[in-house]
């Protein structure tokens, strides 16, 4: 049997295990949302995590739940949407059937993770497989575990090059009862940059907080909706322009969206930025003719690429940057620059020494 | 070695002799005690490189250490080891309030990031109880929690990059300035790592904006379980508070007695809970709240009218175990999870165990994130007592992993819960984490013969810590 040819799709973690046990090099991959992460590179074989799908544990009084890497995560939020609670760093993709284990492996996470944090800061527990066919337990079930190395957050971010991951614990909080938004446009990036430093120091328990060049920023506030208006107009007050409301399902619907949802390139990427680079990346992706989004308080920028990677990976390379390609052509996933770092290197080594998954 | 340490640390940065080195023969709480060979001070991260190599040219293993305030013997010398303490590279180096990142040095006292960052409305939230003198190198290295872990996760939460001196000598640099990084979350491995992976010499932290305002409400009941039952009643009604805690009729005489907080003393259990937000938010939030507080139980309820109230509130759970030790020469205390829906049965677990073999057993716990903190007390001159406490402390342990907990949260397994490792987790489980300490460091040099569990007994005479004593620090 030619194994690179197939797509294989073990419905338990021993079958995975079993594989890694075998010969080969798999790429783990989810429901390939994010194809730049889920194309296998050559001689790799795809090992769908599909059919390790569902809710293993769910108790809301909890705040966690339990589930195979493969779970479709709209079933996850629709779970947690019975019971008043939610993923607060807004997973992406869930309308296009993005699963569980792509989120972590990926390391993903929405707009929603400014204020309580990403997928890094919600997972708790994790199992694997290693390199070398091991069925692995790490971190626990509880909210709170400072028990043996932190192997679920290793894997945040993985892309399948450190193990396969098969389930996972997540922690989760109540929904806020309700919701609402400012959207603004102020005259140009600079005096929308110039706002972002005052609100970080600023009182508002800001939800979500977005950036669009030119110049237009959402805000997002929740809470008791009686004392949503009065915050409003306290935020508004302090933003200093005019702030257009949005309410209800035009509210909801645009925090869903993928951020990068209407910018037209065929290379989407991920790029964690800080405000010190902000206006000098803004002009050169701008240049280049780019479309933009910066998410959670401008800490990462959503960039639709029009060109090759490679000039991507240059732009990057040239600020100090480091990128992710989700969607589009790319060499690799990962761009920017590369730290060839002996911790990473020694982990890898221990989880994967036959090199059975990607290089890093 | 000693010649050698001698020429990169001169006199005075260099402790070599009994009456010198015994101060830093224990990391005090738990009082395992272990000579080193000599302890060093660095002031440069070169000199903190050059002690490192040493140890490694040498073969001789080497402990980082802060302010040796931790609850499980993580900062326990190793026998005739190097001590590196970090005490002096201990500057913020720099704040970037726009950025909201402070970047400090492993020695920053966890209160003095937060001090700093008060100018511009910003903090530092992990606030482990010994705050005051923790090093943020050493919250790092135990991932160390607190009183808001369910709304604001531990250490690790807030963590955003690392400078490394690997086992070896080699440095390392993980993670940035974003909130957001790409490919593997090494930061997240590394933070609570206990000390195997070399030492952190520069920590990139997240700070948050200060909330504009607190409602502090206290809550007694006539029964243990009812105060636990709360707890589970406000998490159904959908709060998120900043802190959930819950002290038992022993706690709470003995925080009276120690610092008149003004609690119910006639309590069976008192129920201290914060919300946390905008002013406008939280009003209404707040009033919900108290609706459900008076259909839990509660017989009596106490709302802070101001900040010096709330403050003495809290001043009565932070003493709370240190007050304890007054009651008993000695005293264990353990940090074992347990889901939250479990904690009225744990609770009356414990008490049943406590009962049945004539130990008392104080409570002060995070009932938020179901971290009990059951202090053990017993008397060390009598024979046997010692022994009797651990097996207690033991049992406890295993009844918070029977219940689907953990062995420790925020605590760190360190020497004192080594031998609990292999009921949490499967052999294989073991032998990665293993492996991957071997291929970080392949003579076991950084903090031998911690978390994992060696066969070899660790020397122990458990009592309070001198600062404990002074009301300075306490086991949280």
């Amino acid at each position: 049997m030619n194994a690179s040819a197939a797509l294989l799709r073990p419905r338990t973690p021993e079958e995975v295990a079993a594989l890694l046990g075998g010969g080969g090099r798999f790429l783990a991959i989810g429901a390939g949302t994010k194809p730049a992460l889920s194309a296998p590179p050559a001689g790799f074989t795809a090992v769908s995590l599909a059919g390790l799908s569902g809710i293993v544990e769910y108790d809301p009084g909890e705040y966690t739940f339990t589930a195979l890497a493969g779970t479709p995560l709209a079933e996850l939020q629709a779970a947690l949407a019975r019971n008043g609670q939610y993923l607060p760093f807004d997973p992406l993709g869930a309308a296009a059937g993005a699963t569980l284990g792509g989120t972590i492996a990926s390391g993903i996470s929405g707009p929603g993770r400014l204020r309580y944090g990403g997928v890094r800061d919600f997972i708790l527990g994790v199992r694997f497989v290693t390199g070398r066919g091991e069925n692995v337990r790490g971190g626990g079930k509880v909210v709170k575990n400072a028990a043996g190395f932190d192997f679920p957050k290793l894997l945040v971010g993985s892309l399948g090059r450190l193990g396969i991951i098969t389930e996972a614990t997540f922690k989760v909080f109540p929904r806020p009862a309700a919701a609402a938004t400012l959207r603004c446009d102020l005259p140009n990036f600079a005096a929308a940059c110039a706002l972002l430093p005052r609100l970080a120091a600023a009182p508002f328990d800001l939800e979500g907080l977005e950036l669009a060049p030119p110049g237009r920023l959402w805000l997002r506030l929740s809470g008791a909706p009686a004392t949503l208006p009065e915050r409003l107009d306290r935020l508004e007050k302090f933003l200093g322009v005019e702030a257009e409301r949005l309410v209800g399902e035009a509210e909801a619907a645009f925090w869903r969206a993928e951020p990068w949802t209407g910018l037209a390139g065929a290379i989407v990427a991920k790029v964690p930025v800080t405000l010190a680079v902000l206006a000098d990346f803004d002009e050169a992706l701008g240049g280049r003719g780019a479309g933009r989004r910066y998410s959670a308080g401008a800490n990462v920028a959503w960039v639709s690429w029009p060109g090759a990677a490679t000039e991507l990976d240059q732009l990057l390379q040239a600020r100090g940057l480091s990128g992710l390609v989700l969607q589009g052509p790319t060499p690799r996933p990962l761009l920017g620059i590369r730290r060839e770092d002996p911790f990473q290197r020694r982990i890898k080594s221990a989880l994967d020494p036959a090199g059975r998954f990607p290089d890093l | 070695m000693l010649t050698a340490l001698a020429q990169i640390f001169p006199p005075d940065r260099l402790l070599a002799t009994a009456a010198e080195t015994a101060p830093f023969e224990s990391d005090g709480l738990t009082a395992f005690h272990a000579r080193p060979l000599a302890v060093v001070f660095p002031l440069t991260t070169e000199e903190v490189v050059a002690a490192v190599r040493l140890c490694h040219q040498h073969r001789i293993p080497f402990v980082a250490r802060g302010s040796g305030t931790s609850l499980s013997g993580g900062s326990v010398p190793i026998e005739g080891g190097i001590v590196i303490a970090l005490n002096r590279l201990n500057r913020i180096l720099r704040l970037d309030p726009a950025q909201r990142l402070a970047v400090v040095q492993p020695g920053a006292i966890n209160t003095a990031v937060s001090a700093a960052a008060a100018r511009h409305g910003l903090y530092y939230a992990p606030d482990p109880s010994s705050q005051a003198v923790c090093t943020l190198g050493g919250n790092v290295a135990f991932n160390s929690g607190g009183a808001h872990c369910l709304k604001y996760g531990m250490t690790s939460n807030h963590i955003l990059g690392l400078k490394l001196v690997l086992p070896d000598g080699e440095l390392a640099e993980l993670g940035g300035e974003s909130l957001e990084s790409v490919g593997p979350d090494w930061v997240g491995m590394y933070v609570g790592n206990e000390g195997l992976f070399g030492i952190a010499i520069e920590i990139t932290v997240r700070l948050l904006p200060k909330p504009e305002c607190y409602r502090t409400l206290l809550a007694a009941y006539n029964e243990l379980e009812a105060a636990g039952a709360a707890v589970a009643a406000v998490v159904a009604a959908g709060f998120l508070p900043g802190a959930m805690e819950i002290m038992d009729r022993l706690a709470i005489e003995a925080a009276e007695a120690a610092v008149h907080a003004g609690y119910p003393r006639e309590a069976s259990a008192i129920l201290l809970i914060e919300l946390e937000g905008e002013r406008a938010g939280l009003a209404a939030d707040f009033d919900r709240l108290q609706e459900v507080i008076r259909k839990s139980g509660a017989y009596e309820m106490r709302v802070a009218r101001d900040e010096d109230e709330r403050l003495r509130f809290w001043k009565g759970r932070k003493s709370a175990f240190s007050a304890v030790g007054r009651l008993s020469p000695d005293y264990i205390v353990q940090d074992g999870v347990v889901p939250r829906g479990k904690l009225g049965h744990a609770l009356s677990e414990i008490e049943r165990m406590s009962r049945e073999r004539g130990i008392r057993v104080a409570n002060v716990f995070h009932a938020g994130d179901g971290n009990l903190h059951p202090l053990i007390l017993y008397n060390g001159r009598e024979p046997g007592a010692l022994e009797a406490a651990e097996a207690l402390a033991g049992d406890i342990l295993r009844l918070c992993l029977r219940l689907g907990g953990s062995i420790t949260g925020e605590h760190g397994v360190g020497l004192e819960k080594r031998a609990y490792l292999p009921e949490m987790f499967n052999p294989t489980d073991l032998d990665v984490m293993r492996r991957v300490r071997d291929c970080i460091d392949p003579l076991e040099l950084s903090n031998r013969g911690k978390m994992f569990p060696t066969g070899a007994p660790a020397p122990s005479a458990h009592g309070a810590h001198p600062l404990e004593k002074a009301g300075i620090i306490s086991r949280e």
